[in-house]
């Protein structure tokens, strides 16, 4: 699904004469089968958000080659990017990023919106996403009369709503208390079973420990990738 | 993507921000209405204006009398010209391009009480030639106006304005019946209307040999207006001076004594008065412009201020797949949503407010049926959509360059 082969990015910090590069991502090569959930670490500063960015066609990269599902990223035009984001890539944020002036089942409907997908036809694939993540009795309530938990699986709902290859979260449970979060790892250990393939971005070990693999950043290089234990069944991958 | 989705994407955006909306689209409301008021404002000045000449024929020359002041032929200074009938019978025949001519005398007063029998009123005489109603642009409603020959036998004779009919006569036909004036009797042979200002439908005409006649077996006339065949300054430049040479060799005063006779131009007067009003109206679409792009610069700004607060949507937008196209169509179509059905809000305001005024305006020589045009509305609303689009497209580009990695961040 992602192939990432000696991916550079840096990015250029002040002006002038004292302008200076900050190398990011350094060489970094992974990899992430289609059906697996992937987790990536690292401390704050570690380039974890960059890489995802990066994964998500939301940023570009230097030098590499990164290929995802078969077809090369490199020189991307806006709304080829755009495009690909739409149909390849759901995102879950950690501040869910719900619009607050459309109701959940609206909200969950927008990624179909630009497909040009009738509202109608909309409407009905959005309830069903919602259906899948529980929430369908909360389909007219706007993001606001939510719980934290809940906006949160509406989110997940919208990333999945235009049937995307793979699911990129960031930090998804970095504004829920523990139990929710656990809630929100389970949805998404729950979709990766029924076949998505989930990378999701944490500092929390925990969480990470939820995954089939981690892969450790520190310094925007891959330190360390592990195959965790609770899944025994999924080989260790060499990088 | 179509535009009803489209559309139901900006009236949810829109409907997020009410009172912001309503600000905004208050303002380009404001600037089209001020606009097509103010059209039609200098609209009625204008007809007002064109209104009050309607009342004497525009192309004409009114000739009077002055006072020299330049000594001539051995005649001193300050001596009074007095025109007669020989300056009449002069000017009809060697001045070229003199369509209708008359020449106006008054008795002792000019107005005077008229009585038939118990009932009486004061109306103003004129005494004059056939050709007055041409000049003054009486419309005559019954009988007719005076003739060629009331002149030559100085008949008692009368021409009477509508206005002095219900006060004479009453329910009474006032033609053929007599009318006394000054203990004279005349025989009403017709009634005109008249569309200048009230006062001529007031006036009473009489042969000007009649009136001569009685007063004295004068000569004298009061003043001489002619119509001219060309409607142009040239023409009217031309037969001034003609004028001026040909009375000043009757009288014996200098041609270039300009007090020695008054003529008043009424085509100068007009296309004086008239470039005024082209100003007027030049200056009205300015101010009216000014204001109108003063309400859109208004709708540039708040779509700037609202895609820069909107930055995380517009990045969330882009992130779950909206192509820059797609951000500029929704930031354009906003603001032209918003300068469209506020313009048209506006113009609808204006228009009821002409509307009402036209209703209600009192009669007056100053303002009249105000009123704009349908192809300045049509004008005044595709400036209008121009003008929406083009107050979008900033901000419009300014929203599809957003980055959603930095839009995204979480603080």
């Amino acid at each position: 699904m992602i192939q990432l082969d000696n991916v550079n990015k840096s990015y250029c910090m002040g002006k002038g004469e004292d302008a200076s590069r900050l190398h990011v991502l350094k060489d970094v090569t992974m990899r992430v089968d289609a059906g697996e959930m992937v987790s990536i670490m690292g401390s704050s500063g570690s380039g974890k958000s960059t890489l995802l960015n990066v994964l998500g066609l939301l940023d570009s990269y230097d030098s590499g080659e990164y290929t995802l599902a078969g077809e090369s990223m490199s020189e991307l035009s806006p709304t080829r990017a755009a495009s690909l984001r739409n149909r390849h890539i759901g995102f879950v944020f950690q501040s869910f990023n719900l619009l607050p002036f459309k109701t959940a089942v609206e909200n969950v409907a927008l990624p179909l919106y630009y497909q040009g997908i009738p509202r109608k036809k909309r409407l009905r694939v959005a309830l069903e996403n919602l259906e899948h993540v529980g929430l369908l009795p909360w389909a007219s309530h706007r993001p606001t009369q939510l719980s934290g938990g809940q906006q949160q699986r509406v989110a997940i709902a919208r990333a999945l709503a235009a049937k995307p290859s793979m699911l990129l979260a960031d930090e998804p449970t970095g504004a829920l208390d523990t139990e929710t979060s656990y809630q929100v790892m389970e949805l998404l250990t729950g979709l990766n079973r029924e076949g998505l393939t989930v990378v999701v971005v944490t500092h929390e070990s925990d969480i990470a420990a939820m995954t089939q693999r981690t892969v450790r950043l520190r310094d925007g290089k891959v330190v360390e990738a592990t195959t965790n234990a609770q899944d025994p069944l999924v080989p260790a991958v060499t990088l | 993507m179509n535009f009803v989705d489209s559309l139901q994407e900006v009236v949810d955006t829109l409907r997020s921000h009410p009172l912001r909306t309503m600000l905004t689209a208050l303002s380009v409301a404001w600037g089209i209405f001020m606009l097509v008021i103010l059209l039609a404002a200098g609209d009625g000045i204008s007809k007002g204006v064109t209104h009050s000449f309607r009342d004497d024929a525009v192309n004409s020359l009114w000739v009077y009398g002055g006072q020299t002041q330049k000594p001539h032929g051995g005649h001193p200074v300050n001596r009074k010209i007095t025109l007669t009938n020989d300056d009449y019978h002069l000017l009809s025949r060697d001045v070229p391009g003199v369509e209708h001519i008359t020449s106006r005398f008054y008795f002792q007063f000019r107005t005077m009480t008229i009585s038939h029998g118990n009932r009486r009123g004061a109306f103003d005489i004129r005494a004059c030639h056939p050709d007055h109603k041409f000049l003054e642009k009486s419309i005559i409603k019954r009988g007719r106006f005076l003739n060629d020959l009331d002149i030559r036998e100085a008949r008692k004779v009368a021409v009477i304005g509508v206005a002095v009919v219900e006060p004479l006569f009453g329910q009474e036909d006032p033609m053929g019946k007599t009318i006394v004036l000054a203990g004279t009797h005349y025989t009403v042979v017709g009634i005109f209307d008249d569309d200048g200002r009230s006062s001529e439908q007031r006036k009473i005409y009489v042969p000007i040999s009649t009136a001569q006649l009685l007063s004295g077996a004068t000569s004298d006339v009061k003043q001489i207006m002619f119509t001219l065949d060309e409607k142009h300054q040239e023409r009217s430049d031309a037969v001034k001076a003609a004028v001026r040479e040909i009375l000043a060799g009757h009288h014996n005063f200098s041609s270039q004594d300009k007090s020695a006779l008054r003529i008043r131009d009424n085509l100068e007067t007009y296309a004086r008065v008239t470039s005024v009003f082209s100003g007027v109206r030049f200056f009205v679409w300015l101010v009216g412009l000014g204001t109108m792009a003063a309400g859109l610069l208004g709708v540039s700004n708040i779509m700037l201020i609202s895609v820069k607060e909107r930055t995380k949507e517009i990045g969330l937008r882009k992130a779950l797949g909206a192509t820059p196209r797609s951000i500029i169509r929704l930031v354009v179509e906003e603001a032209l949503l918003i300068t469209g059905i506020s313009g048209l809000v506006g113009l609808g305001a204006a228009m009821g407010l002409v509307h009402f005024v036209r209703e209600h305006l009192p009669v007056n020589d100053y303002f009249r049926e105000p009123a704009v045009d349908l192809g300045t509305v049509l004008g005044a609303t595709l400036v209008l959509v121009i003008a929406g689009v083009l107050s979008g497209l900033v901000p419009a580009y300014r929203a599809a360059q957003v980055n959603p990695v930095v839009a995204l961040r979480d603080e």
